[in-house]
This record gives C-alpha cells, sequence and structure tokens, in this order.
C-alpha cells in the first residue's frame, strides 16, 4: 500500500469516496511528471510520452502483481497476453465485424473507429477466458502436484512461447495494424505533441485502475483476493473457495494485459507477434520496483518506469529503452528488494 | 451424541507420520485442552480436522457427518471454525475486513455478527479501519478469535491462543474463551499455558509421540501427580 496519510486527510478522503483514490494518485502522478518536465534540461514533450507509455504499463502491472501475489509465481506469459489482446481486436475488427458490414475509422479525434468500442470488450473477454482454461489445462494440474515457484514460471515460459507461436501461425509475422485514419496531433506549449489517441489511452487506464480499486476494496470476491494474497491457507479455513480467487485473479489480470496491449498497439499504430514480449522487462520492473503483489505500488512504479524511459532517450539511443526498465529493476533488487514501498515480498 | 468424533486419526506431512492414531471426541457446549510436549502432534492434530492436512487413516465426524474428505472451505461451512498459533489474521486487509472474511460463506446479513464481535472484543471496534498487520499481539489474537466467530460455529479449535501473549493478556483471552463457551460454543483448546487451560476444561487430552496417553476431566488431570510433574512442569 501507499505511505499512509495523516488521518484527518485520510478521514476527509473517505468522507468524499474512497473509490476516488486512485484517481487522485494518477492525477498526482500526471502533476508531478508535468513539474519534472519543467526541468531545464528535460523535453517536456519525452515525459508526456512517458506517461502514456507508464499507463500502458501500468495496466499489465497490475495485473502480473496480483497473480504474483495470489498464485507465488512470475507469469512470463503476461506480455504474450497482451499480444493476445491486440490480436483478438484485430480479428473482430479487422475480419469479423466487417462481414456484418460494421466498418469505419476515425472515429472523433481517434484514429480509430466505432467498431473498436465494440472489439476492444469482446477481444479483451476472449483473452480472460483463454487465461482461466489455461489455468485449468496447464497451472492447476502443477499446483495440484505440489511444485514449486520455478516450475511454475517455466511453464509459463513454455505458455508464452505458444502463445506467440500460435499468434505467428494465425496472422504471421509482419507488421499489422488496425483500420485507422490519419488525424492531426494536438500542438501544446513547449514543444509537446500528444496523438488524439493518446487520450483514449488516459480515459480508459482511468477507468480500469479505479475498477481495480473498487474490487479490490469493496466486493467480496476482490477482498478474497487480498486475503489469499496474504495467507491461502488462513482464507481456506476461513471458507473461501481459493480456486474461485485463483480463476477471478486470472480473469481480472488478463483483462488488463489484454487491454494494455490493445492500447499498445493504438498508441504504437502497430502490431507484431513480438509486442507483449518486449513489454514483459518493463512490466516486471513496475512489478518489483513497486514491491510484489502491491498492485498501488505497481502503478506508481509504471510512471517511474514509463517516463524515465522516454526520457532516457534524450541522452541514449531509442533501442537501448529496455535496458532502462531494466537498470532499474536491477538496481531496485540490489538495494531495495521488497520495492520502494516495503510492502512486497523478497 | 458427540458434537466432533475423531477416531484413530492418522497423518503427517511428506515422508513423516506425526499422528499414529489419535481420538478425540467433544461434546456440545464442552471445553477441553490438548495439551502435551513439543512436537506430540497437537498442532497437527487440528490441521488434520480442519482440512489443511489429508488424513491418511482414520474418520473424523462432526455433528454426525463424515467430514474426513472434506476440503477445509467445506468445512468450515458445517460449523467448525479453527484459528491458527501464528498468522492468523490477513495483515493487510482491516479489521472489519477481516471479520468479513470470516463470515465469507455467508449469503445472508452479518453486519449484526460483526457488531456482536465488536461488542465481545471492544478494541477491535475502536478503529474498524486499522489494517490487521499493525495491531499488537493481543489485539491480534483477538481479531483471529472474533474471525472464527462469525460463523457462530458450534464448535472452535484454538491453537495457542496465548502464544507471546503477556500474562495480563492471556487472562484476558482465557476470559474472553469462557465468554465464548458461555454461549454455547464448544472449544477445543491447545496450551502451553497447561495449567490455566485445564482448570476451565471439562475434560482434557495428553498425547505423546502422536498418541493418546491419557484422558480425564480437567480437574483430575490437574490433581494427578505424574501429569503434574511430567507435563504441568512440576
Amino acid at each position: 500500500m501507499l505511505p499512509a496519510l495523516p488521518q484527518p486527510l485520510q478521514d476527509a478522503v473517505r468522507r468524499i469516496g474512497l473509490a476516488w483514490t486512485p484517481v487522485y494518485t494518477v492525477v498526482a502522478i500526471v502533476v508531478l511528471a508535468v513539474a519534472i518536465g519543467f526541468l531545464p534540461f528535460l523535453k517536456m514533450g519525452l515525459v508526456v510520452n512517458g506517461v502514456f507509455l507508464g499507463a500502458i504499463i501500468a495496466l499489465g502491472a497490475i495485473g502480473l502483481t496480483l497473480i504474483y501475489g495470489i498464485l507465488n509465481f512470475a507469469n512470463i506469459a503476461h506480455g504474450d497476453y497482451m499480444t493476445l489482446g491486440a490480436y483478438a481486436a484485430l480479428f473482430i475488427v479487422g475480419s469479423v465485424l466487417p462481414r456484418l458490414s460494421i466498418e469505419s475509422s476515425g472515429l472523433g479525434p481517434f484514429t480509430f473507429g466505432y467498431p473498436m468500442l465494440i472489439a476492444l470488450p469482446i477481444g479483451v473477454a476472449a483473452v480472460a477466458v483463454m487465461a482461466i482454461v489455461l489455468d485449468v489445462a496447464v497451472y492447476r494440474r502443477l499446483r495440484n502436484r505440489g511444485v514449486n515457484a520455478v516450475v511454475l514460471a517455466m511453464a509459463s515460459l513454455g505458455v508464452a512461447i505458444a502463445l506467440r507461436g500460435l499468434v505467428q501461425i494465425i496472422w504471421g509475422g509482419d507488421v499489422q495494424h488496425y483500420p485507422r485514419e490519419s488525424k492531426p496531433v494536438y500542438h501544446l506549449p513547449m514543444d509537446v505533441r500528444v496523438p488524439p489517441d493518446a487520450i483514449f489511452i488516459a480515459v480508459i487506464t482511468i477507468v480500469l485502475v479505479v475498477s481495480v480499486y473498487v474490487v479490490l476494496n469493496r466486493t467480496r470476491m476482490g477482498k478474497a483476493m487480498r486475503a489469499t494474497a496474504d495467507n491461502p491457507d488462513l482464507a481456506l479455513v476461513s471458507g473461501i473457495d481459493t480456486r474461485r480467487v485463483i480463476w477471478w485473479t486470472w480473469a481480472l489480470g488478463a483483462v488488463l494485459a489484454a487491454t494494455a496491449g490493445v492500447l499498445l498497439a493504438v498508441f504504437q499504430a502497430q502490431l507484431l507477434p513480438i509486442m507483449g514480449w518486449r513489454f514483459l522487462i518493463p512490466l516486471f520492473a513496475a512489478v518489483i520496483l513497486g514491491g510484489i503483489g502491491n498492485p498501488w505500488g505497481a502503478l506508481v512504479a509504471a510512471f517511474v518506469i514509463g517516463i524515465s524511459s522516454e526520457v532516457s532517450t534524450q541522452w541514449i539511443n531509442p533501442s537501448y529503452k529496455p535496458a532502462v526498465a531494466f537498470a532499474i529493476m536491477i538496481g531496485v533488487l540490489l538495494l531495495r528488494p521488497r520495492g520502494i514501498f516495503g510492502g512486497g515480498r523478497d | 451424541m458427540a458434537l466432533l468424533e475423531a477416531s484413530d486419526l492418522v497423518a503427517g506431512y511428506g515422508e513423516t507420520e506425526i499422528l499414529h492414531g489419535v481420538s478425540i471426541t467433544v461434546s456440545e457446549g464442552e471445553v477441553i485442552t490438548i495439551i502435551g510436549p513439543n512436537g506430540c502432534g497437537k498442532s497437527t492434530l487440528m490441521k488434520a480436522i480442519v482440512g489443511l492436512l489429508r488424513i491418511r487413516t482414520g474418520s473424523v465426524t462432526f455433528r454426525g457427518a463424515d467430514i474426513s474428505a472434506l476440503p477445509p472451505e467445506q468445512i468450515v461451512r458445517t460449523g467448525l471454525c479453527y484459528v491458527p498459533q501464528t498468522n492468523n489474521v490477513f495483515p493487510s486487509l482491516t479489521i472489519r475486513e477481516n471479520l468479513e472474511m470470516g463470515a465469507f460463506v455467508r449469503r445472508d446479513d452479518y453486519r449484526g455478527r460483526v457488531d456482536e464481535m465488536f461488542r465481545l472484543f471492544p478494541d477491535l471496534a475502536l478503529r474498524p479501519a486499522q489494517k490487521a498487520g499493525s495491531l499488537s499481539g493481543g489485539q491480534r489474537q483477538m481479531l483471529a478469535i472474533a474471525r472464527a466467530l462469525m460463523l457462530d460455529p458450534a464448535l472452535v479449535l484454538l491453537d495457542e491462543p496465548s502464544a507471546g501473549l503477556s500474562p495480563a493478556m492471556t487472562g484476558l483471552v482465557f476470559e474472553r474463551i469462557r465468554e465464548i463457551n458461555g454461549t454455547g460454543v464448544a472449544v477445543v483448546l491447545v496450551e502451553q499455558n497447561a495449567r490455566e487451560a485445564l482448570g476451565m476444561s471439562d475434560r482434557g487430552y495428553i498425547l505423546v509421540s502422536g498418541e493418546n496417553r491419557l484422558e480425564d476431566t480437567g480437574r483430575d488431570l490437574l490433581d494427578n501427580p505424574d501429569v503434574a510433574s511430567l507435563y504441568l512442569g512440576g
């Protein structure tokens, strides 16, 4: 959890409605980021880019850290759940909906059309179902045999490779993109250029982060997830069906990952079978920096990673961006293995 | 008819067998204390009864139904709740959320039960939004017991409820256990403070090396000179 606010502030927040806490967090991060952007040796444009990249990392990392906390292993296939989400949406928007004569691009200021708003939830739901099926087919069998976390992580590496292979077989290895229309970029002061799709990314991220907050703190299943992450045996003797908790955790993590995949494909204006795999290092960097199992730590850490990676391109070759995330991850592991908020595990 | 009847339980971890055929019975509303040297299988017995540990042979019946093969999350539904010795609260959940998790299987409105728990343990009512991880040892133990009581069980198994507590706090915990028993809940205790526990128990069992050694009323066990010298520290 985030460092506790002073009691009167906490009470005030509670009165206004706790569900606003994640909104405050995101707003505070953005304000802080922009303030950093004013530093004379930094380019504001890169900082703003970093915020959008951070938002996508956050969606992936929150799910990854929840799965890590509850199932107790590093899901190496998480990046490929993102890829699959992006391609599932492509399949719906590019192959299914046109047959129903639903075709359009250039919705309002955005490059994509309203079919995307149909494809996103359906594609994301499909990935969530797939995540549960994979649990039943792979991970549950292994859990029942009492294997350790390394075996589960290796199994997820296998799942990752298999999923990427599947994407390559179905859609090929070439660059693809959603039906799109060129749209003017917003020119803001300080040489900041914001693509209109970034607004979409921001809105979806805030909606999902608030939803996760509400699920974890307000719903029976969400509280059971936190309880199971705390102590699986005590959850069992409290009557919590941890098998169902695990399925809901997969579903939630997959929804977040698949959405992140679609947003990444929109943001980069391309889909590649390797797009999610390449995203794995920033995801794990955010999970570790935020403290394993701590979704709010992962949220803040994702923006730290996103902004640092983008800003670094001012001095180093952009192809080294993942190296920045990697360096941060190694630094945290050496100095603060439990993450910046100390809530996580070693 | 006995409320709980565990007969000839054999259980253990991996290759190691800890219980070599232990039997206990508990009647409605009874307080039972299980004592014995370290490693005799007291905690293992509790885990086997609540389903956290697979029973190899033997059987457990509760309210006349065989629960030996049920998973733990279904055993609690029958009205048999358990408080482990350590890690017995959810540290990142608030006090209120811990109680809600205790009531997880209840589909009815359990808010009245939460208020009853707050009356029984007034310390918990002071800051219901406080994280359980930041509670003192005594408060944590109270919360652990309250969590287990949320289902209004017929029987609670308490593993070392006084472990790590100050003598004053221990006294308070025992007082609460007596109150809980006063409402008709049967209690099985595993205790280091064997004298105090036996003093409030209807009956007691002494386990040694995973086998029943002695069974008697609490009073008679306390008065038994052999028990005193061997298991109650002289």
